[in-house]
């Protein structure tokens, strides 16, 4: 029986969720605003080349001020997750090695000559090279940026739903079979445009709220109604995105992550035309199967459901939580069996237990498992979370349509109230990015790879104080360099942009 | 008789205008006129010292490090079946 979950080994478990979370968490306040400023500043490059009017220039110069910024302080923050992967997910990171190594290897590669070499094109090469070169350059920026997050989103993808590879009990690896099949699977392009889409309205209302901070001091006016239509339009851009790729997760977590879904709406028993709840007590009926299955009489199974198993509408059973444990267990036995067989040269018994484990291969991560309980995620944390993320989508929503219709009506210059709620929507934005990421992952517990390696088998053996304090120091260290980013944004904000 | 000209003749090549030579001065000016720039820098080189020179060295030693692949097998098998 395997001892995982003894004291240490739960406060290690633990601490080292926390610290990633920590981490993860720290990283994603740098990176929807590196590619959301991104669009902000070619679209007013592009107005500066095509009305070949210095004003968008300037424009342009100021939000790559604010751009750069961001940039520096958040630049190999998420080199700190990698840190992580090895020293306390040692035998995630060996498990997953070659799948994540693609991706990973592309993303450095890009990450690196791509953003290196045009962001120097974009800040040093102003009068320098000519127009056309430097604005495509900042819009290399932009993609090189974009790209980046495109594999690392596509290794996150493969933890959702792992495609494309096969296991390798000798060499204890999952190896990838289908580059394809990992790095397009509907899962990865969903996630990957609902994450770009979400930044852009990151980007899109940081600039609506920085615009209205001017109209309020009433200090560059003409500069910050300009920034402002473009802050919106790119704010609006992602709104309808993150809107039309929200719906694609949804459909994807019914079809590939049913527990993460009931648990974000909080479901114990369900069924067809199965209610969406807005707030506990407060149900609209058969949204929740609009939503997950694009059918208001769709199937959709709540979390006792799926602890007990089910039978979907076209006749497929899904095994009880029991029945996959007890098939995780007997996998585990066979993957045992084969290396005591391997050890002693019987490889007649190889072939029997290799034969075993490719079988129900699916199941080996329900080995770790000791109860169908085990399978359930933190309910309140992911029901609360998705609320806050839809609730401020919402928010975000109703404030750019006031921008945009008070703007149409001239009238946004005088409206102190809208300026406010305009400053507003940069923390309304940021928590429910950060939301969005609660729910995908507390969403996903108890898996670091989803019905394979669960959190508690893809720890590495080391002592809960380490992990404790790195922990602290990763504290310390992120939060100086967001309270740095602060105070330089602020200093740069209030300078403005220059004046001719 | 074919000829090569100006472009394969060492002894009037331009050096100051050849390519390799206008990129390092574009980084080099772009750096010297740098302004709030310059903060930026001093911040980023400071992060990946932290980073690089006492959190990897000091406190991220991965756990499989110094193994051999197969001593790695090993282990990772150890450790999902023990």
């Amino acid at each position: 029986m395997l001892t995982f979950l003894n004291v240490e080994s739960t406060a290690v478990l633990e601490w080292s969720r926390a610290q990633f979370a920590l981490t993860a968490c720290y990283h994603w306040l740098f990176v929807p605003l590196t590619l959301g400023l991104a669009m902000v500043m070619g679209v007013m490059e592009t107005l500066y080349v095509v009305k070949k009017d210095d004003f968008w220039k300037r424009a342009a110069q100021f939000w790559q001020k604010i751009f750069g910024i961001n940039f520096a302080i958040g630049v190999a923050t998420g080199i700190i997750l990698e840190f992580e992967f090895g020293t306390n997910w040692s035998n995630y990171s060996w498990f997953v090695g070659d799948i994540f190594g693609a991706p990973l290897a592309i993303e450095g590669i890009v990450a690196f000559f791509m953003e290196a070499t045009f962001i120097a094109v974009m800040f040093f090469g102003w009068n320098k090279v000519g127009k056309k070169f430097h604005l495509s350059a900042t819009w290399l920026t932009g993609v090189g940026a974009t790209l980046s997050a495109w594999w690392i989103l596509v290794a996150n993808s493969w933890m959702q739903h792992p495609v494309g590879m096969e296991f390798n009990p000798d060499t204890m690896r999952n190896e990838m079979m289908d580059f394809f099949a990992v790095a397009f699977q509907s899962v990865a392009v969903t996630k990957f445009f609902h994450s770009v889409m979400s930044a852009w309205m990151t980007g899109g209302f940081f600039t609506i709220g920085v615009s209205c901070w001017y109209l309020l001091k009433k200090r560059h006016t003409q500069f910050a109604l300009a920034s402002l239509r473009v802050g919106a339009v790119v704010a609006a851009l992602g709104t309808l995105g993150t809107m039309i790729t929200g719906d694609g997760s949804g459909v994807d977590a019914a079809r590939y992550q049913p527990m993460k879904l009931a648990a974000a709406e909080g479901l114990e028993k369900g069924g067809n035309g199965a209610p969406f709840s807005v707030v506990p007590g407060i149900e609209v009926p058969k949204v929740l199967s609009l939503l997950a299955t694009h059918d208001p009489e769709g199937f959709v199974p709540g979390i006792e459901d799926i602890k007990a198993g089910y039978t979907l509408p076209d006749g497929t059973t899904v095994p009880s939580a029991e029945e996959k444990i007890k098939r995780g267990k007997q996998v585990l036995a066979a993957f045992k069996g084969y290396r005591e067989a391997k050890a002693a040269g019987d490889s007649a018994a190889m072939k029997a237990q290799r034969q075993q484990l490719d079988e129900n291969v699916a199941y080996f991560g329900y080995g770790y498992l000791d109860t169908p309980d085990d399978l359930v995620p933190p309910v309140p944390l992911v029901y609360w979370s998705f609320r806050v993320m839809v609730g401020f989508g919402g928010a975000l929503t109703l404030v750019l349509l006031l921008v945009v219709w008070f703007d149409y009506k001239k009238r946004i210059a005088s409206m102190r109230w809208l300026q406010w709620l305009g400053i507003a929507a940069i923390p309304m934005v940021y928590l429910a990015g950060q939301a969005g990421w609660i729910v995908a992952e507390v969403g996903r517990q108890p898996w670091a790879i989803q019905d394979l390696l669960p959190v508690n088998a893809a720890i590495s053996s080391q002592s809960a104080g380490a992990v404790m304090t790195t922990f602290f120091l990763f504290l310390v260290l992120f939060t100086i360099l967001l309270a740095v980013e602060i105070r330089i944004m602020c200093k740069a904000i209030k300078k403005g942009p220059e004046t001719k | 008789m074919a000829t090569r000209g100006k472009w394969l003749n060492f002894a009037t090549m331009n050096y100051s205008n050849a390519l390799p030579v206008r990129i390092w001065r574009f980084y080099v000016d772009g750096f010297r006129q740098m302004t709030w720039g310059r903060t930026l820098w001093v911040i980023i080189l400071l992060k990946l010292a932290v980073m690089f020179l006492v959190l990897r060295m000091f406190f991220f030693k991965p756990a499989l490090s110094g193994m051999d692949t197969e001593t790695k097998q090993e282990t990772v098998a150890r450790n999902l079946t023990h």
